[in-house]
């Protein structure tokens, strides 16, 4: 029999259905994966062995009464970005202390209205700012994955949901929550060789989640096949009357979507997209993926989305501008960490000073200087006009196309010390990603291919507004061609 | 535009980070670095575009006027670093 | 004729705006469903959305949104049916997300006018420029601990209504006005309940001189006057203030200031080099406020008579003169226990007694209209007891005395006391009969042609009746005797 932690969260399902294995063995079993391997991949903040054995027996008890809910007993890691009552929420900082929320967010509590078992709180990047999950005040996350031939070098594992994706990658969980403002749940799904989907603007709610950048922040799952994403999103999503920008519309069934084909769709191929040094095995493994949508009956459109280049720049003003005043409220004085000073404001300044990492504070500086006065319309106005141009771009590609096919990311995972010096070209990273934050439309990562010191390669799916069941059947599609059966050199059982 | 350390302090202070004067020449090349990068929007032609305001609802729903909140006293000073009786303190503030 | 300070340098004009922040009447707070009622134990009315945690998100409450288009409505202002809510960022101890929820830069209510009256009797019109709506902050009390603040977050997120006046008035007397008649009208449509006391109206005041024909100075904005007569005070004050800066050959700085209301004067508030800048943007957690133009429709539907309609409703349906009219109308409550009373009435009778006896009797035992002893139908029934002659207007004083005392109805007090008027002419005739027989010699003189005795044998008749003779009766059946 499989390992139980090698189990897909679909699989676990029907195993505790058939009572092949009890939900606390499978709990058990990931408590001692994260056990062994959490030390070294840090993609846990706090685990909570007790709480998540509880929850296992009362799985397990509602199992025996023929009383299961879509989730019930299925191992999970929460981002710690995610408020849950009574368990410590840090968003990866310092400034956050002991905070323990009183409150848990509408997410996880509809995960916990559904079954599902709580591990612990997944490291990020500090408050969902990054893509390498190196700027968490609780340490770096290590990628499972190794280059062949340079087992020694630890590589990033993405960001900002890096703990996430490298529990759910080397099997410390079966999924995990994540949230994703400029590709923080893509990126690293990519990197870490799982799926994982941003859904669109206002499909699930972000009461609860800690805010980074309004406009831009989504929760969405990471786990280890397309269809796990579809059953756990259905779980997540849903109109939240506490949230002003939640959709009141009904959430389709997911996983269902998963198995309706491609026939007959139009993918577009956005030519923008075709940035000049893409490395020549991602752009092969774009090919090769929109030839298996054509082979299984899609039409190849070649799009054309003109103003792709201004997105990073225009997310670098937009998200840094509603995070220093989302991060205003980290004050020292309800909450969290305090520096005494000789007065209030002296307070404030040694208390945001001790309590925020440099990312951090590099975007609360930026953001306050591009909403300040004399510099708000050509920074702030001018991005939202952009970001309306970006948008316009992907309603007049919607006219031609059902779906678009693009690579995730310009590389593959790369090692901790590369890239940390300059900002920007860290920046550079979410490329393909951010574009469908500004647009507010869905993306979904799939493991698709290797490149070739054999570290995993993402193809990403982008859909209308609220049709993420056209991006699941188009991204299950690629999975089935794709068949990723590679495995994380650092995993559990291995 | 370009940052001076002037500027920089002065939106430090706005944003209520507190800078030391060493790291203020480290912080002026970055901030300058990542300002110049956003620069090349200035090339955009945004005449007559509509700017986006938020992420998603074309319109703000509206709740009843019922009290459903509030009383949790405890609850709402439990995390506070200086709390006296049902207050939470702060240094003295001379308006 | 118009309002001067007479400086060293000659006379200067006083030009005034007021920002009003009056507090929007509601169960919950603007963007959380936590309570607003005064005075409660602190930080008891507080949500974590109030307390500004993290992942809490604002939604917002209809009511507070229907009271701003109301009291729109009330002061003849566009309602726009487009608004949008913007966060003005500034950290303050009492500001728990770091930010307001304001509307900048699209208000939910546009350009209005107030028309205000003036001591002399005359009017004038104050353009409004705008109304938004805001979130409170929490307070900070200074003087509990020697070297702490303490913070109640109690009033944060509780709604606020700010109404900025155009730069109209010219004296402290117009701004009084422009409060006064602001806060009948926020009364009248129950948007504000007006109470200064506690904070639910208070008044930035914006003053700044010039010589006549000049165009506007620098003005200054007085932060936080909470009553009318402070209003009054600081715009003469900091007027005062200004004209000896220039006429030193200075010039008035832009500021905030604060009123000292035991000294009189104004001083500068602490003054803070960002304090300008606040980095206002839209509020990504609030999608724009759109309104339907039925719904606007039916909120005005709904819309209460404002002061203006009901004055002039006074004069012309019930002849009142302007005077009664005005004094009956100041407040909501005046009016509505004058129309009870009046209903079915002759109006001006009641506006007589209401304005008269009436009012005079709260003063006299300190009641207001509120917790008045004598209910408008009660006084009613005692109109009606005069109207059909059981009580002469003498004894229906007396009887409105003992209504004061004894908060009973009219008829009760008149049954205890016996004190009905006598119109049994059997019972009058006997009594001047008597009267008459006593007093031979004087009718015999009355008949001589004394007719100036006429009175003394009312009076006798009246003192044997213990007054409650129906004067009229007694006034013809002595006529008729005594011929």
């Amino acid at each position: 029999m499989t390992a139980a932690t090698d189990l897909t969260l679909a699989g676990a399902r029907a195993a505790l259905a058939r009572r092949e294995i009890s939900a606390v063995e499978l709990t058990r079993a990931h408590l001692e994966a994260i056990e062994a391997l959490n030390p070294r991949l840090n993609a846990f903040i706090t685990v909570t062995p007790e709480q998540a054995l509880a929850q296992a027996e009362a799985a397990d008890a509602a199992l025996a009464r023929g009383e299961a809910k879509p989730l019930t007993g299925l191992p999970l890691a929460i981002k710690d970005l995610f408020c849950t009552a009574g368990t410590r929420t840090t968003a990866a900082s310092r400034i956050l202390g002991d905070f323990v929320p009183p409150y848990e967010s509408t997410v996880t509590s509809q995960l916990l209205r559904d079954g599902a078992v709580f591990l612990g709180k997944a490291n990020l990047d500090e408050f969902a700012m990054g893509s390498s999950n190196t700027s968490s005040a609780f340490g770096a996350v290590e990628n499972p994955w190794k280059r062949q031939g340079e087992e020694g070098t630890v590589l990033v594992p993405g960001g900002s949901s890096g703990g996430s994706a490298a529990a759910v990658a080397a099997r410390l969980a079966l999924g995990a929550t994540a949230t994703d403002t400029g590709g923080s749940i893509r990126q690293p799904a990519a990197f870490c060789g799982v799926a994982g989907i941003k859904p669109t603007y206002g499909r699930c709610s972000r009461f609860g989640i800690i805010a980074y950048a309004s406009s831009l922040d989504q929760a969405g799952p990471v786990a280890r096949t397309v269809e796990d994403c579809a059953i756990l999103l259905n779980s997540m999503a849903g109109f939240d009357p506490r949230d002003s920008t939640s959709a009141d519309l009904p959430v389709p069934d997911f996983a269902a979507a998963c198995e309706r084909g491609v026939k007959g769709l139009r993918i577009g191929i956005p030519r923008e997209y075709r940035l000049d040094g893409l490395p020549a095995e991602i752009a092969a493994l774009w090919e090769q993926g929109m030839a298996w949508l054509k082979a299984e009956g899609a039409t190849l459109v070649e799009i054309s989305l003109p103003h792709t280049k201004y997105a990073l720049p225009t997310y670098y003003i937009v998200a840094p501008a509603e995070a220093s005043s989302n991060l205003a409220r980290y004050d020292g004085v309800r909450f969290g960490l305090r520096e005494n000073g000789e007065d209030l404001k002296d307070l404030y300044e040694r208390t945001r000073a001790a309590g925020f990492g440099e990312e951090v504070k590099r975007r609360i500086l930026i953001g306050t200087y591009v909403l300040s006065a004399g510099y708000y319309d050509a920074y702030y106005v001018k991005a939202q006009q952009v970001r309306a141009l970006i948008r316009q771009d992907f309603d007049h590609a919607w006219e031609q196309v059902d779906a678009i096919l693009a690579p995730t990311t310009p590389s593959a995972a790369f090692g901790r010390d590369e890239k940390q010096d300059d900002p920007v070209a860290m920046y550079l990273n979410d490329v393909f990603t951010v574009t469908a934050n500004l647009a507010g439309i869905p993306g979904l990562s799939v493991p698709a291919g290797q490149d070739a010191k054999g570290l995993p390669l993402g193809l990403q799916i982008l859909g209308r507004r609220f049709d993420e069941e056209t991006v699941f059947a188009v991204g299950r599609a690629i999975e089935r061609n794709a068949g990723f059966s590679a495995l994380p050199a650092l995993r559990a059982a291995a | 535009m370009s940052l001076d350390t002037a500027t920089v302090r002065r939106v430090a202070s706005l944003a209520r980070l507190r800078v030391e004067e060493d790291d203020l020449p480290r912080l002026e090349a970055e901030l300058n670095g990542i300002l110049g990068w956003i620069e090349q929007l200035q090339a955009v032609d945004t005449t007559g575009v509509e700017p986006v305001a938020g992420g998603g609802a074309e319109a703000l729903r509206m709740r009843e006027d019922r009290v459903t909140d509030g009383g949790v006293q405890e609850e709402v000073l439990a995390n506070a670093p200086d709390r006296a009786g049902a207050f939470f303190a702060v240094p003295k503030v001379v308006e | 004729m118009s309002y001067t300070i007479e400086g060293a340098t000659g006379a200067w004009e006083v030009v005034i705006g007021l920002e009003v922040h009056a507090q929007v009447t509601s169960e919950a707070k603007l963007f959380s469903g936590a309570a607003t009622e005064f005075g409660a134990e602190p930080n008891t009315q507080v949500s974590f959305i109030d307390a500004g945690f993290p992942g809490m998100l604002p939604v917002i409450n209809r009511e507070c949104v229907a009271q701003a288009v109301r009291t729109g409505l009330g002061l003849k202002a566009q309602v726009n049916l487009w608004s949008r809510f913007d966060r003005k960022n500034y950290f303050y101890a009492d500001l728990p997300q770091g930010y307001q929820i304001s509307q900048y830069q699209f208000p939910v209510i546009g350009q209005g006018e107030i028309q205000i009256e003036l001591p002399d009797g005359s009017t004038k019109m104050i353009g409004i420029t705008r109304l938004h709506l805001e979130q409170d902050a929490g307070k900070s009390l200074h003087d509990q601990h020697p070297n702490k603040s303490y913070i109640d977050l109690n009033r944060s997120g509780v709604a606020l209504m700010e109404i900025v006046s155009e730069p109209d008035m010219r004296s402290p007397e117009e701004a009084g006005a422009y409060l006064t008649k602001l806060r009948q009208i926020l009364r009248y449509l129950g948007t504000c309940d007006g109470n200064m006391e506690q904070g639910s109206l208070r008044a930035d005041v914006n003053v700044s001189v010039r010589k006549p024909g000049e165009g506007f100075r620098t003005r200054c904005e007085v932060k936080n006057v909470n009553s009318i007569r402070f209003v009054m005070q600081a715009v003469e004050a900091e007027a005062r203030r200004q004209i000896e800066v220039w006429e030193a050959g200075e010039e008035v700085v832009q500021e905030t200031r604060l009123f000292d209301t035991t000294r009189g004067e104004t001083r500068s508030m602490r003054s803070k080099e960002d304090a300008h800048d606040y980095r206002y943007f839209p509020d990504p957690d609030l999608p724009p406020l759109v309104l339907q133009q039925d719904w606007v429709d039916q909120v005005k539907a709904g819309l209460p008579e404002l002061p203006d309609e009901r004055r002039a409703r006074y004069v012309g349906e019930y002849g009142l003169t302007p005077y009664d009219a005005h004094v009956l109308t100041l407040e909501k409550e005046t009016a509505a226990f004058y129309e009870t009373v009046a209903a079915g009435r002759d109006p001006k009778m009641a506006a007589n007694w209401v304005t008269g006896d009436f009012f005079a009797g709260l003063n006299r035992t300190g009641h207001s209209i509120g917790d008045s002893p004598v209910s408008a139908e009660n006084l009613g029934g005692l109109l009606d007891l005069i109207k059909d002659g059981t009580l002469s207007g003498k004894l229906a004083k007396e009887v409105l005395e003992a209504m004061f005392e004894t908060g009973k109805p009219p008829a009760a007090i008149v049954e205890e006391r016996g004190l009905k008027q006598v119109t049994d002419t059997g019972a009058i005739e006997a009594m001047i009969d008597e009267v008459m027989a006593k007093n031979a010699d004087k009718v015999a003189e009355y008949r001589s042609g004394k007719d100036k005795l006429f009175g003394f044998f009312v009076g006798q008749t009246m003192k044997a009746m213990q007054g409650k003779g129906n004067p009229a009766l007694v006034n013809e059946i002595l006529k008729r005797k005594l011929a």
